[in-house]
């Protein structure tokens, strides 16, 4: 692994056990912590997708939905076991972005945006339909929560289980990222053209990527269905797909790391605008505006660039 | 939904999906013109598309119901106001960014959307808002369905755009200038067409048809600060399905799908109708990109 | 006995109403290197993407190998052995020079997503042997000491022969190059020139697409005229130097002579 990455891998640890330990015990932050790190696994999945490879998806909630309603339907109304329950989450957000990505990622540009964003509204539509087996609009409860050796995993020990998650994934993304696949995909965003004329075949990798980062963002769902053990269609709506991609852009798409960064600001964001729940929607518009038109590359290259470093970003590691 | 309307045949039923249908379509097609006009002039999908309608709507709402001016100016003063945030959009948000990434692009008018929901939400809240009929008048009844007389309002008002614009855009050297920029901005620049000035130009126009539409069917509908997106979605199902960059087809593809959708609604599930103008969106695009009356050619001439 | 490595026969491509390609029929010989000349127009860039799939051709044959290419992808193309250079530089800007390098043997690679992503040591060796491989590269074309750096911060005639490197990363048996001498000034096109020779010494078949004559008339084995879409000569250097129709189609052309 690059050492810059190593640090900054050491580094989110670092900081994962400090927080937990400021933290306190108190349900609140601790929550905010778990939610920053469910949040990540699925921008991670959108770094991968956005900015290395240079696609886009308006749709990722979906995922996340599906994800969280086969671990919560599977767990409640069919007693199974939280990891089959996990694992068949994984298979068919895999399966339906697999016959949903080929045909989608062929797309140019605003066909594929649009694509990806009504998939994510249909999805959103079946979540508040099929209410025999989802609960409809008003949500499924009485979801398990996780247990180990008879203890539920609830707080801190939750935390710690997310963020393994975070850190397990984060290492896999890093590996892919400096290899061939993350090379191919690379030059894919860099030029497709040149890309196909070097033997990538740029079908096959965008799709795999896409299916990657639908299982990170399933993974996601699941232990969100086991930690707040209630779940609705309003949390998959299209709505949070444009928040995740905000968290992505806002850090900067650029790399993981300002996927990171995004996720942890915009994540946390809600919690300041409260009481201002008016303001809400206002304040996300302006700043993903605000951040598009003055500092396009993302947060993380904008202090990148104020602390007088290189633009790092692009030429050179990521 | 079984049988909304138990004393009336099946015939009569279908009539009345039929006009529902076209009403919903005349909004499609609004909208769907909406994006060509901009497509045409800039190559850009505009994401806000639908929000520009909700504005109309609400912003008619403000006029007539809280300011109390009367229904016609009320309608112009919406029109004319919406248009102007278009103008304003296209100047402050998209203009700076001209050369940026399509991702970019793409994330700016989104965010567009996002900040005119917002500020939507803020001035009007969460609910819906009603608009009176433009003509006090009871429904009619035609073939044992009963149409009530808005219908007729948003069809004529369509028809009447629908033509208006195809006359501009076709016969006016203004709308002949505003199609060749999107094709070759670097030509119309050398032959005298101030680009700057078309690209401004399509998004208040935009921004007018989104409004005249929001306007028209509040009556019917009502409206709400979070209707945009789905409009913007169907929409652009329309103008896929009719072919990108074809006015036309955008304005017959946007009543095919409102019909599609009524149909849907009524005799399979209402609750799923929303679905049925998405899987169109997804079928078009995954089976023929270039839609109905588009050319495979063009659409490939065309940056996306 | 020198085998035949392309063979192009009744070749035909249109655009619409626009004969790019017109009855095309040439062959390329092992370890030959062949130049395609030809006033701007006459379709030499359209003949190397017919022939790396990424246009279909109308009508007529491409066979490599003895392997039809009608129809196959160009990543498929790839994989088979041919390799290019772009005319419009087409490099991975957003990778450094020797990124740009190892993606050059990506066909030659088989690390997978899983394998990638868990680092296996298959992977790791394979990893180690892909730098290695580029960073020879690299040096054979003279830029290792640009290895670390952003691709396009490299100057053009550096670009132009790093693209050259990722195309020979790719170990192809076929290289066509398409106007590698454009914008280099004249130590560099000998350069290029010497360069091109060492690459057939290492046993590969190039074709050239050039407008530097001087440089064409160096190192070309046989030369090819195309003029609009069509072959109007073809033959050693010497010969298309003093064919009659060729210079027709040149004149009003700057013909540069060193």
């Amino acid at each position: 692994m690059k050492r810059k990455d190593l640090y900054a891998l050491l580094g989110v640890v670092l900081a994962i056990l400090l927080f937990s330990w400021l933290a306190g015990g108190k349900e609140y932050y601790l929550s905010l912590l778990v939610f920053v790190g469910i949040n990540s696994l699925m921008t991670m999945g959108l770094s991968m997708l956005m900015g290395y490879a240079g696609q886009i998806s308006l749709g990722h909630a979906a995922f996340f939905g599906i994800g969280a309603y086969s671990s919560g339907i599977l767990t409640t109304k069919y007693f199974f076991h939280p990891v089959g329950a996990f694992m068949i989450g994984i298979f068919l957000s895999a399966l339906i972005a697999f016959l949903v990505g080929k045909p989608t990622l062929r797309l140019k540009g605003h066909y594929m945006a649009v694509a990806t964003l009504g998939f994510g509204e249909i999805l959103f539509i079946v979540f508040n339909e099929l209410s025999s087996l989802t609960g409809g609009p008003s949500g499924l409860s009485g979801i398990p929560p996780l247990m180990i050796f008879g203890h539920p995993l609830e707080g801190a020990t939750y935390l710690y289980l997310v963020w393994a998650f975070v850190i397990l994934l984060l290492v896999f993304s890093l590996n892919v990222i400096n290899s061939r696949v993350g090379r191919a995909l690379r030059a894919l965003h860099g030029s497709e053209l040149a890309a196909g004329a070097m033997g990538v075949d740029a079908s096959r990798f965008k799709v795999q990527v896409f299916v990657l980062s639908a299982i990170y963002a399933s993974t996601a769902g699941s232990l969100y269905a086991h930690f707040i053990t209630f779940i609705s269609p309003s949390s998959f709506s299209f709505m949070f797909s444009i928040l995740l991609l905000m968290m992505v852009v806002v850090g900067g798409a650029e790399t993981i790391w300002g996927a990171l960064l995004g996720t942890l600001l915009l994540t946390l964001l809600p919690e300041y605008l409260r009481g201002l729940e008016d303001f809400e929607v206002l304040v996300y518009g302006a700043i993903l505006m605000v951040v598009l038109l003055f500092m396009p590359q993302g947060i993380l290259e904008g202090m990148r660039k104020m602390l007088g470093k290189n633009a790092g970003g692009r030429v050179g590691s990521p | 939904m079984r049988n909304p309307f138990p004393q009336m045949t099946f015939a009569s039923q279908l009539i009345q999906f039929l006009f529902t249908g076209l009403t919903l379509g005349s909004i499609y097609a609004l909208v769907a013109l909406g994006f060509t006009m901009i497509y045409n002039a800039t190559g850009i999908i505009n994401l806000a598309q639908g929000e520009f309608v909700m504005l109309g709507g609400l912003t008619m709402v403000f006029f007539t119901g809280v300011l109390k001016i009367p229904l016609l100016i009320g309608f112009l003063l919406a029109v004319i106001a919406v248009t102007l945030v278009g103008a304003l959009f296209e100047r402050l948000a998209i203009h700076p960014l001209k050369n940026a990434s399509l991702i970019t692009l793409i994330m700016i008018t989104l965010a567009g959307s996002i900040l005119f929901r917002g500020i939507a939400m803020f001035l009007w809240g969460k609910d819906p808002y009603a608009l009176p009929a433009f003509a006090d008048s009871k429904p009619v009844q035609f073939l044992g369905a009963t149409i009530q007389l808005q219908i007729f309002w948003v069809l004529a008002i369509t028809l009447l755009v629908v033509f208006g614009s195809g006359f501009f855009f076709n016969r006016t050297l203004l709308g002949k200038a505003m199609t060749a920029c999107a094709f070759n901005p670097l030509a119309a620049q050398l032959v005298g067409i101030r680009v700057r000035r078309m690209i401004l130009f399509s998004f208040a126009l935009s921004a007018a048809f989104g409004a005249i539409a929001g306007a028209i069917i509040t009556p019917i509908t009502l409206m709400e600060y979070d209707r945009g997106p789905l409009l913007t979605l169907k929409g652009f199902a329309a103008v896929v399905l009719g072919g990108l960059g074809s006015g036309v087809g955008s304005v017959v593809a946007g009543f095919i799908i409102g019909v599609l959708e009524s149909l849907g609604a009524g005799l399979i599930s209402s609750g799923y109708k929303d679905a049925i103008a998405l899987m169109v969106l997804l079928l078009v695009l995954w089976v023929k990109p270039s839609g109905l009356f588009g050319s495979k050619e063009a659409s490939e001439l065309k940056k996306f | 006995m020198s085998q035949k490595v392309l063979l192009v026969q009744s070749l035909q491509k249109s655009f619409g109403g626009l004969r790019a390609i017109d009855s095309l029929g040439f062959t390329v010989a092992e370890h030959q290197i062949k130049s395609v000349i030809g006033p701007n127009g006459a379709g030499k860039t359209t003949l190397f993407n017919l022939i790396t799939g990424i246009v279909p051709p109308t009508a007529g044959t491409l066979e490599f190998k003895g392997k039809i290419l009608n129809g196959l992808k160009p990543h498929e193309i790839a994989c088979l052995g041919i390799s290019r250079t772009f005319q419009n530089l087409e490099l991975f800007g957003n990778m450094t020079v020797l990124e740009n390098v190892m993606l050059g043997r990506h066909s030659r690679t088989a690390a997978g997503l899983f394998s990638t992503g868990l680092r296996l040591p298959g992977m790791r060796r394979e990893e180690k042997e892909i730098e290695e491989k580029a960073y020879a590269e690299l040096c054979f074309m003279g830029l290792e000491d640009k290895a670390l750096g952003g691709a396009a911060s490299l100057p053009l005639g550096q670009q132009k022969l790093l693209e050259i490197a990722r195309a020979l990363a790719t170990e192809p048996r076929l290289l066509l190059l398409d106007e590698p001498a454009s914008g280099l000034n004249i130590r560099e096109t000998e350069k290029l020139a010497e360069t091109i020779l060492k690459i057939r010494e290492r046993g590969i078949t190039v074709i050239v697409v050039e407008h530097d004559m001087a440089l064409v008339m160096e190192i070309s084995d046989d030369v090819l005229v195309l003029n609009y879409g069509r072959k109007i000569a073809e033959g050693p250097p010497r010969d298309i130097q003093r064919n009659r129709e060729v210079i027709a189609a040149y004149l009003g052309e700057e013909v540069n002579h060193a």
